[in-house]
């Protein structure tokens, strides 16, 4: 198929109905509106398409969690004060295992913040969102065109676990343009027998519900589903290594920081530091094995965000805290320039191997 | 560019992201090397990413006056337009070229202005358009869209830029094959297309294989742009 051009927005929302969704819900907030906008002028050009702009942001997940349950595709998207907004919502899809996509533009914060880019949604994101024990599977694409493969793999890993799945981008990405492929492939779909599609008087009626009466047996569902994350965390993972074959300093960044790193690391290779990354594509399941490994070969590490330092923690983490970790990160809508990298890349050529 | 050919006000409008920011300041650029005064305003009242503010730079170094909302790129989400705006079709000694904001509803904010341009007539409004965008993939798209901006800015196109392009991935082919699709436009429109553009180093590579093609440089590069092959 041809190339076309398009904003990240537009990508996203494109994407998702090559994958089969035809149940949008959403409101309107700046850097994705875009999503909304293309979404209520393609939806009604398709057979049993669905756009609705709700009343509220708390209105529109609401809408979500009803069309999940009848076992559809059904997307939400939304920035960072939108989302803080739809946290409860996300947090009754996952008590209820239900499928559906999020996509999260963020913007800077806290509180309302601004209207340029950010990621300091990321502890958010990659804790769940609201209240709970639970999980999102969280995608963070770096080009348009990861835009509409993780919004298509995003559908496809909520139906095959029966979680949400969050696209977690930011302004930049959301307003940015390049060319795509929208060749998808075959899209897989998933039995869904837990749906609630009537029972014809053939069955036994089906309940999603996220209350449960005694604490023995909701028990036994966190326990169910904490197995599912722990076979996830095992398979799910996904990272991309950029100039790590003999690399003495890995950068890790996400998202719109990881193509600022790719820039200074080809600078600073042209300078003779040998520096490489590992990108993280799902920031949860968080690619611990691959960071671990590269912990063995590297002096140091350096996380590279547009936050105060939140992704660091999970780097930490999963090298066991066995080798130094830098940080790199402006925040408000900033985005860290290639010499902001520079610096942190000289400070650690420093560090003794 | 024929100096009697131009017109004092140029608009530049189309679908959101058809390219009408950096078209806007590539043609004040080469309007500058014709004339004394030259201004270029920015009309967007929906997005507040990507402005021309942002090549605030070149604007400045060539004397050209960028007319913008005090609020372009920073945290204030308002459609405000400045007051100077005004300027644009009060000071008649000064060429204006107009970058609209993108769709029916950032077109709204030249309504405004739309009296005055009649009036005074002598003007081109110039509808931008790209094949490769997928809401504006063929011509019934862009004739719509076109529909819907002018009824609500209230002034009628007056020609076609053909601004089909992929990004930094456009090849000269690219833009070979989108001239039966701004013809198309133009048939539908009854409109001319006034002109195409394309990167200096395509519109060598297709001289004299399309007519009025005009080189369009790029003179906004962010930190977080690919390196171009």
């Amino acid at each position: 198929m041809a190339k076309v051009l398009m904003k990240g927005n537009e990508a996203m929302a494109e994407a998702a109905i090559m994958a089969g969704c035809r149940h949008y819900f959403g409101y309107p907030i700046t850097p994705q509106t875009e999503v909304a906008a293309y979404m209520a002028k393609r939806m009604p050009k398709i057979d049993g398409g669905v756009f609705l702009q709700a009343e509220s942001e708390i209105a529109a997940i609401n809408m979500v969690i009803g069309v999940a349950s009848t076992g559809k595709r059904v997307m939400t998207s939304s920035s960072s004060p939108g989302i803080s907004l739809k946290s409860e919502g996300l947090s009754y899809l996952a008590g209820c295992d239900l499928p559906a996509l999020v996509v999260n533009v963020q913007r800077g914060g806290p509180g309302l913040g601004g209207i340029q880019p950010s990621q300091s949604d990321y502890f958010q994101a990659t804790r769940g969102g609201g209240h709970g024990d639970y999980h999102m599977l969280v995608l963070a694409p770096s080009s348009i065109q990861e835009m509409v493969d993780l919004t298509v793999k995003g559908f496809d890993l909520a139906d095959k676990y029966r979680m949400t799945a969050m696209i977690l981008a930011d302004g930049t990405m959301g307003q940015m343009m390049e060319p795509v492929s929208l060749d998808v492939g075959e899209v897989k779909t998933y039995e869904k027998p837990w749906a609630l599609t009537g029972t014809k008087c053939e069955r036994k009626p089906n309940i999603v519900n996220s209350l449960f009466l005694k604490p023995d047996e909701l028990e036994v569902f966190n326990n169910a589903r904490y197995a599912k994350y722990a076979e996830i965390c095992k398979t799910e993972a996904m990272h991309e290594e950029y100039r790590m074959e003999d690399a003495e300093i890995c950068i890790v960044a996400f998202g719109i920081a990881a193509r600022v790193a790719q820039n200074a690391i080809d600078e600073a290779r042209a300078r003779g530091i040998k520096v490489g990354m590992i990108r993280p594509i799902t920031v949860w399941p968080f690619p611990k094995e691959a960071l671990n490994k590269a912990a063995d070969k590297v002096k140091a590490f350096i996380s590279v965000e547009l936050n105060m330092g939140q992704m660091i923690e999970d780097v930490e983490l999963a090298i066991r805290c066995r080798k130094p970790v830098l940080f790199c990160g402006r925040s408000g809508g900033m985005i860290p320039t290639t010499e902001d990298i520079a610096v942190k890349i000289a400070e650690a050529a420093q560090i003794g191997g | 560019m024929d100096r009697k050919a131009v017109k004092r006000v140029t608009v530049f409008a189309g679908h959101y992201g058809s390219g009408k920011t950096n078209i806007a300041v590539n043609y004040a650029l080469e309007q500058r090397k014709l004339f004394e005064r030259v201004a270029i305003a920015d009309l967007d009242i929906v997005n507040p990413y990507f402005r021309s503010k942002d090549a605030i730079g070149v604007l400045e170094e060539n004397g050209i006056r960028l007319i913008s909302s005090p609020y372009a790129n920073t945290n204030v989400d308002t459609p405000a337009l400045p007051a100077e705006a005004y300027s644009l079709v009060h000071d008649r000694d000064c060429r204006s070229v107009i970058d609209v904001g993108g769709d029916d509803r950032g077109a709204l904010a030249l309504g405004r202005y739309a009296p005055a341009i009649l009036e005074e007539n002598d003007y081109a409004a110039l509808l931008v358009i790209n094949k490769y965008r997928p809401l504006t993939a063929t011509a019934e798209d862009c004739i719509e869209i076109m529909r819907e901006i002018e009824a609500s800015s209230g002034i009628p196109f007056t020609g076609i830029v053909n601004n089909s392009n992929l990004g930094s991935a456009t090849t000269a082919e690219n833009v070979l094959d989108s001239v039966e699709y701004a013809n198309e436009v133009s048939r539908i429109a009854g409109i001319p297309v006034v002109f195409t553009c394309a990167k200096p180093e395509i519109c060598r590579e297709l001289d004299g294989k399309i007519e009025n093609l005009k080189p369009i440089r790029l003179y906004v590069r962010q930190s977080f742009d690919k390196k171009e092959e």
